[in-house]
């Protein structure tokens, strides 16, 4: 990559000697991604957080208490399954689960708002926000809120909000306050568009909890902190069951936290190969999906550069997932590095492949996934039948599927 | 000298206070702004800020992000704004214009292109909400190579420091944002203001403008006693949207309204200027 300012996005020169472990910089970028584009009036607040979180993150006492939630209140750790039913029908590799499904409010995310509600209370914020896609973020921040007795507002787009009303109810349940967001394309870019001005104007007693690795500087690294209990967890599992590592990882990728969360243990292990998969909705031909990595280019949106859907005007394109979580334009700026970097191969899956994988691993295994999740067990179901039985794929099972019985049973001309 | 540093001196040695109407461009249509441009100069505008459509606006207000959306559904790009500065410039070289806008349009046109393209039209500042001076370095070379000026927003959470760094990068003007929140927001504290746009002008040897909350001749005049500029847009903004239908009116309303908001700036520069006179 060379650069050159007349013709191409600017690029930074470090690019080739920066290792894994040592991302991001100082100042957030992973290579030429990342980074922090944003008003002045959130610079204040992020130097803040940047400065509290570089703190609490070696403070044993912030770290115990972190360590005590989740196991106490998330029921860490989550367990590694071997899906030997699924594994057997598929014909190939074993294939290993590991269950985030299990965790308190069903899915990764909590692993997250547990860590930034601790933060926040350390800082004496006293109200706080967050944008969400499938209602799994919103519902994991409501939650841990409810328990620190915060304020708390979500922001949701109007289309999410309809086809996924039991997780706000859920919400509302928990005492939060949640925003249907009619702007743009009324999904998860425009709710994150709303936090963030909410973000603007409340910016003194306000945290705002992002639910994935994208964002400003510190989120991309601080989030990615949070969720890499994942893959530490998974990677010492894989080698006490099977005494030896996984030879694939898999996982779903929108924002890509819990890709990052599970792959980030496996870096320096070069013989695990890694595998994200994006949203390839109706296909990435028929331009109606949400896989940046797979087919957009690089930009800048919501304070970091990374790989996005655009048109050659710079306008953000609408996107299409059957899965809300994954229904967003842009990418956590370390997938954009691991993608350019080699290490990490990014494909698509089509809606009607996740609906299949779905299917499959409920009715092989008596576990109902999540959509976003089943976009990583599609994938498995093309790699899997190609393997030697004697190798094995890891799996981020990253939640459940009680909150995608609606859109469902509509594919199957019900109403719930 | 770059056109808004020789407007600012002008205004300076008539004891002026510049008014910088914002409009975005191409808003109801295209074919308006041009029109609207002229309109506004012949009303009392000292300089123009051009905002550039984008899909995202994460620092406006409803009422600019409704106008975006006007203009984007009839397809406005970063080149159609430039053409409408390059248009305008045929019966106008003396009033300057800055676009206002975000990062990403800039950046996938590429830095070098936009700059010289910009320059090509005759745009004179650019201000992008979401480029602070940490990220900017890649931008501002080939900017200051075109003798573009780079305008940097303020706000009430910019620390001392702060301040003086983007004062080190800064150029043309600096715009202080009177309030914390979006474009259209709630009303401004002028106490405040005043005491801030002080702490600015100690450190920043560019003219102060402020802008966000200013609605109307009465807020314009607060803000005229204390700023170098006042630049008013969520109240242009809204106009136009309830002419929406009827674009002919609108050079004419807005014309009128920035009459009004002039009117209200130079009483208060006469206000301000009357020699010695003793206020009690």
């Amino acid at each position: 990559m060379a650069t050159d300012v007349d013709s191409t996005r600017p690029l930074n020169p470090r690019t080739a000697s920066q290792g894994y472990d040592d991302l991001p910089d100082a100042d957030g970028h992973f290579g030429p991604y990342g980074g922090s584009f944003v008003p002045e009036t959130l610079v204040y607040a992020l130097d803040e957080l940047r400065e509290a979180y570089a703190r609490l993150r070696n403070d044993a006492a912030f770290c115990a208490e972190l360590e005590a939630d989740l196991r106490d209140y998330v029921g860490r750790p989550s367990s590694l399954y071997h899906a030997a039913r699924w594994s057997r029908e598929l014909g190939g590799a074993q294939i290993y689960l590991k269950r985030e499904d299990l965790n308190h409010t069903g899915a990764h995310k909590v692993n997250n708002t547990i860590g930034q509600a601790l933060l926040a209370r350390r800082m004496g914020k006293t109200r706080i926000i967050a944008e969400t896609g499938a209602g799994q973020h919103g519902v994991a921040t409501a939650t841990v809120a409810a328990r620190l007795g915060l304020e708390c507002v979500v922001y949701m787009g109007e289309v999410d909000v309809a086809r996924q009303e039991a997780n706000v109810y859920r919400m509302r349940l928990l005492g939060a306050k949640v925003v249907p967001v009619k702007s743009g394309s009324r999904t998860l870019k425009d709710a994150m568009n709303e936090a963030m001005r909410d973000w603007v104007t409340n910016v003194d007693n306000t945290f705002y909890i992002i639910g994935t690795v994208a964002g400003p500087h510190p989120y991309p690294m601080m989030v990615r902190d949070f969720q890499t209990v994942i893959g530490r967890e998974a990677r010492a599992q894989m080698l006490e069951r099977t005494g030896r590592l996984p030879d694939a990882l898999v996982a779903c990728v929108g924002g890509g936290s819990n890709a990052i969360g599970l792959f980030h243990a496996f870096l320096n292990d070069t013989a695990v190969a890694i595998y994200g998969v994006e949203a390839g909705g109706d296909g990435i031909a028929s331009g109606r999906h949400a896989a940046p990595l797979c087919a957009g280019t690089p930009g800048v949106l919501h304070g970091n550069r990374t790989y996005l859907m655009e048109d050659a005007n710079g306008q953000i394109t609408e996107t299409h997932s059957i899965s809300a979580g994954l229904d967003y334009p842009g990418v956590g700026p370390e997938h954009a590095w691991l993608k350019d970097s080699g290490r990490v191969r990014y494909d698509a899956v089509t809606d009607a492949e996740v609906i299949d994988a779905f299917h499959q691993l409920t009715r092989t295994e008596g576990i109902i996934p999540a959509l976003e999740s089943s976009h990583a067990l599609a994938y498995v179901q093309k790699i899997a039948p190609g393997m030697r039985p004697d190798q094995s794929i890891l799996v981020n099972l990253s939640g459940r599927g009680d909150k995608d019985m609606h859109t469902v049973a509509k594919l199957d001309g019900l109403t719930l | 000298m770059s056109r808004i540093s020789t407007r600012f001196e002008q205004l300076r040695a008539a004891h002026r206070t510049a008014l910088i109407p914002f409009i975005t461009a191409g808003d109801p249509r295209p074919e308006t702004t041009v029109e609207l441009m002229h309109a506004m100069v012949a009303a009392g505008a000292d300089l123009i800020e051009l905002g550039v459509p984008f899909s995202d606006p994460i620092a406006d207000g409803p009422v600019i992000q409704r106008a975006t959306e006007r203009a984007l559904a009839r397809g406005v790009s970063l080149g159609d704004v430039l053409e409408m500065v390059r248009c305008f410039r045929e019966r106008d070289t003396d009033t300057p214009v800055v676009a206002m806008g975000y990062l990403n349009p800039i950046e996938v046109m590429g830095y070098g292109r936009f700059a010289r393209a910009a320059a090509a039209a005759g745009l004179d500042g650019v201000l992008i909400v979401d480029v602070p001076p940490e990220e900017g370095h890649e931008l501002v070379r080939p900017l200051k190579h075109e003798g573009i000026d780079l305008v940097y927003l303020l706000a009430p959470t910019s620390t001392e420091q702060r301040i003086e760094r983007i004062g080190e990068v800064a150029s043309g003007f600096v715009y202080y944002v009177s309030v914390k929140g979006v474009t259209g927001a709630a009303n401004l504290d002028a106490d405040e203001v005043a005491a801030k746009v002080e702490t600015i002008r100690a450190r920043i040897p560019l003219p102060v403008g402020v802008g966000f909350g200013i609605k109307d001749g009465e807020t314009a005049a607060r803000v005229a006693a204390v700023a170098d500029a006042v630049i008013v847009g969520s109240a242009i903004v809204r106009q136009i949207e309830a002419l929406a239908e009827t674009p002919e009116a609108i050079p004419s309303t807005i014309g009128d309204f920035i009459a009004e908001l002039r009117g209200a700036i130079d009483a208060a520069d006469v206000a301000a200027n009357r020699p010695e006179q003793v206020t009690s």
